[in-house]
């Protein structure tokens, strides 16, 4: 694909050399993160902004701190204690921003398409760090380089997700990112926590399967990739509850016995210890929670720097 | 003043008379005079209608104009003009206003303003229940007699179906005819497009079909059990034309409209977050849109209804899930309905019907969407084959709330005449005097 890259907003527009180019980047930034110095001045006079319009950690962390080892000036923004509390719109922040100088934005927001607002509407360079239910590009790249760095390649792996489809930007970004990857991709939840015309009931992604049983969702997976799951979903109607989502739906040791021997483990965090996940698997041999925050920074570190340098698509 | 005018060489379309064929038409002080071929009228001025298609006013059941309580998306001078330019002699003021069109003062203050600031008709349409909250019917009987033509809870559908049922048998004194919003509120909750492919995409609530259907389904069998008339407003699934169609065999008095945007868009439009094309109902699929333009072709749908909605460039500038839903749309109906015409859907003269004649006989207004001699003068010239752009700019609406900005459309009012004035006259017509 032709042109420059300006924005990363979701992934339905990433190819796979694309992806494989910026997995090639965050190798050379782990590297840079393995220094007793760690820093390069890549993004030196650079400015980058972090507006969280919802409650993070670690995305927001890993950001912060993929900005400053490049050497940019960071801006972090908190929502609450800046105008937008005097009621001034998304729009218009953005333009300050650019008023200020601001060269990259990262955003998180609780609507759906937010970050498309920005970037239709300013001449700054946007990365989605979380858009309502829509996309999480950035943590999708960093499951699959998380899942690349152990597998060697993604074409033909096996990866089951399991949990809230529904609502989750990080399952619909690492629908797109997997399938254009040639993984093989199998959803597990209860149908309510299915979105609509998705994998072979409908026709967005029909080569994607769904098997809300467990045991037959786990077999054979070279990944499990585990969602949080959202407590207010019972109150919404979604699940009858807690209990029985645990019982169907849990990943714990036994039932991760039915997938591949070398099956790898990941949850976008943070994990609700004993629902989606038992703790033992947490920590257990299979798990790459810890890691995908390492390499979500070297990724993060990857991604600015491939957008400050003029993106070649 | 117009005065005495001879619109001439046209080719006149009027459904009430069964007319399709070139003639000149003959207006004074406000009436329709004469209707024959090569008339000659000395001192009365001329309008060359060449190449032009002349036909009644058109008539829109379903539009928002905002007042009172929202001037600032459209008020009565900004809001008529608009419908002229868009070839509209009479629409239906919906009464979702603040405070709504529920009591006898505030219609009177709408009238008052129409009659003052108004360069068309407006006809209130009433609530069904008081401060369109589903629970109490309005007073009916004082709201007739105060001028409105219809009753509905536009915005929301009446919830509660004894309510409903209440609504109905109440009405049958008055011969109002109800105007329903089918939207079932539970399933509809929260839903910004419609679900589906384009939902799941883009992570946002999803309106299912079936929301629509539901209340289309409930309210035609209130409808067959009270013997009362229901009129469907902006029908967008494929489910519901069949209810409809299916109902219609059986007799029920059913009435249904389709909009300008449902009938030429799909949920696609949707895909970017476009706010300009966040609407409800919302746009649908392919297959939806399909069906509803077959409804239109075999008379299921009656009429078509533009469901005008102003909105200000602020309000459609934010986050898609804040943004309110609505289409500008009195002008640029005529030119994507006559899109349809000219992909071999619908004639010319079928079209012209649904603007005219049938919403007419949909009111019980039969001197209204017709030439005959005698009819008050309301006359739109339309040039089918003029292309525009549509932009800002040429939009007369405050409402700039459409997704066509920056399209170009073909076919363009050239005149609206309405009683002895031109509501609206292209800047490129000229009225002769021989």
């Amino acid at each position: 694909m032709a042109g420059k890259r300006r924005h990363i907003l979701d992934l339905d527009d990433f190819s796979a050399e694309e992806i494989t180019g910026v997995f090639s980047v965050a190798e050379a930034m782990r590297e840079v993160m393995g220094r007793p110095v760690k820093k390069t001045p890549a993004l030196r006079g650079k400015v980058v902004a972090t507006l969280f319009y919802e409650p993070s950690t670690r995305t927001k962390v890993s950001f912060d701190l993929a900005a400053k080892m490049l050497s940019a000036e960071v801006l972090s923004l908190q929502p609450q204690t800046t105008s937008v509390a005097k009621g001034e719109s998304l729009i218009d922040t953005a333009h300050t921003l650019e008023a200020l100088g601001v060269d990259i934005l990262i955003l998180r927001h609780a609507s759906s398409g937010a970050p498309y607002l920005a970037a239709q509407n300013t001449s700054l360079n946007i990365i989605n760090a979380g858009d309502g239910w829509h996309a999480h590009p950035t943590q999708a790249l960093l499951d699959l380089y998380t899942i690349w760095r152990h597998k060697g390649s993604l074409e033909g792996l096996k990866v089951t997700i399991v949990g809230d489809i529904k609502h989750s930007r990080v399952a619909r970004s690492n629908i797109w990112g997997l399938t254009t990857m040639g993984a093989k991709v199998t959803l597990c939840c209860p149908y309510t926590l299915l979105p609509a015309n998705l994998g072979n009931t409908g026709s967005l992604f029909p080569e994607v399967s769904l098997k809300p049983d467990i045991y037959s969702a786990l077999e054979g997976a070279d990944v499990v990739m585990t969602l949080r799951l959202q407590r207010e979903r019972q109150a919404y109607g979604d699940l009858p509850s807690i209990r029985e989502y645990t019982n169907l739906y849990q990943i714990n040791d036994e039932r991760l016995k039915l997938a591949k021997k070398d099956v790898v483990l990941l949850h976008p965090g943070p994990v609700n210890e004993d629902i989606e996940l038992a703790s033992a698997c947490v920590y257990g041999p299979n798990s790459l929670i810890k890691e995908q925050v390492t390499n979500g920074v070297a990724v993060r570190m990857a991604l600015l720097y491939l957008l400050s340098q003029g993106w070649h698509k | 003043m117009i005065g005495e005018l001879l619109i001439k060489g046209g080719h006149i379309i009027d459904p009430s008379q069964e007319l399709d064929q070139r003639a000149d038409l003959l207006i004074s002080e406000g009436r329709i005079i004469k209707l024959a071929q090569n008339l000659d009228v000395p001192g009365a001025g001329i309008i060359d209608a060449e190449g032009l298609i002349v036909s009644p006013g058109f008539i829109d059941l379903h539009s928002h104009l905002r007042t009172p309580g929202f001037e600032e998306k459209e008020d009565i001078s900004s809001g008529t003009r608009s419908a002229a330019k868009g070839g509209f002699t009479t629409v239906l003021a919906m009464p979702n206003t603040e405070p709504p069109l529920d009591n006898l003062s505030t219609i009177t203050l709408l009238m008052t303003l129409a009659e003052k600031e108004g360069v068309i008709r407006v006809l209130p349409v009433g609530c069904i229940t008081r401060g369109r909250k589903g629970k109490e019917i309005v007073d009916m009987g004082e709201l007739s007699q105060a001028g409105v033509v219809a009753l509905s809870d536009d915005g929301s559908s009446v919830a509660d179906a004894s309510v409903m049922y209440q609504a109905m048998c109440y009405s049958l004194a008055f011969n109002l005819i109800l105007i329903e919003h089918c939207e079932e509120p539970a399933l509809a909750a929260d839903g910004q497009v419609n679900e589906g492919i384009v939902a799941t995409r883009l992570g946002l609530k999803g309106i299912p079909t079936e929301a629509e259907d539901i209340i289309v389904a409930r309210d035609i069998l209130l409808a067959q059990a009270t013997g009362s008339r229901v009129h469907i407003a902006h029908v967008s699934t494929a489910t519901s034309v069949n209810i409809i169609r299916k109902a219609k065999e059986k007799g029920i008095k059913v009435t249904a409209e389709a909009t300008p945007h449902h009938l030429t868009m799909t949920e696609e439009s949707l895909l970017g977050y476009d706010t300009l094309a966040k609407v409800k109902p919302p746009l649908r699929r392919e297959e939806d849109r399909q069906a509803l333009i077959q409804g239109v072709a075999d008379g299921t749908i009656d009429v078509i209804a533009t469901d005008h909605s102003p909105h200000t460039d602020a309000e459609k500038m934010v986050e898609f899930d804040k943004a309110p839903f609505g289409i500008s749309g009195f002008e640029t109906a005529l030119p994507l309905l006559l899109g349809l015409v000219r992909d071999g859907y619908i004639s010319l003269y079928q079209l012209i019907d649904m603007l005219t004649e049938k919403p007419a006989r949909i009111i019980g207004k039969l001197n209204l969407g017709t030439l005959k001699t005698g009819s008050p003068a309301e006359v739109t010239l339309f040039d089918p084959e003029k292309e525009w752009l549509v932009s800002k700019n040429s939009l007369i609406s405050k409402g700039k709330n459409t997704p066509l900005i920056g399209q170009m459309l073909k076919g363009k009012v050239m005149a609206t005449i309405f009683g002895d004035e031109f509501a609206y006259l292209d800047e490129s017509m000229r009225i002769e005097h021989a």
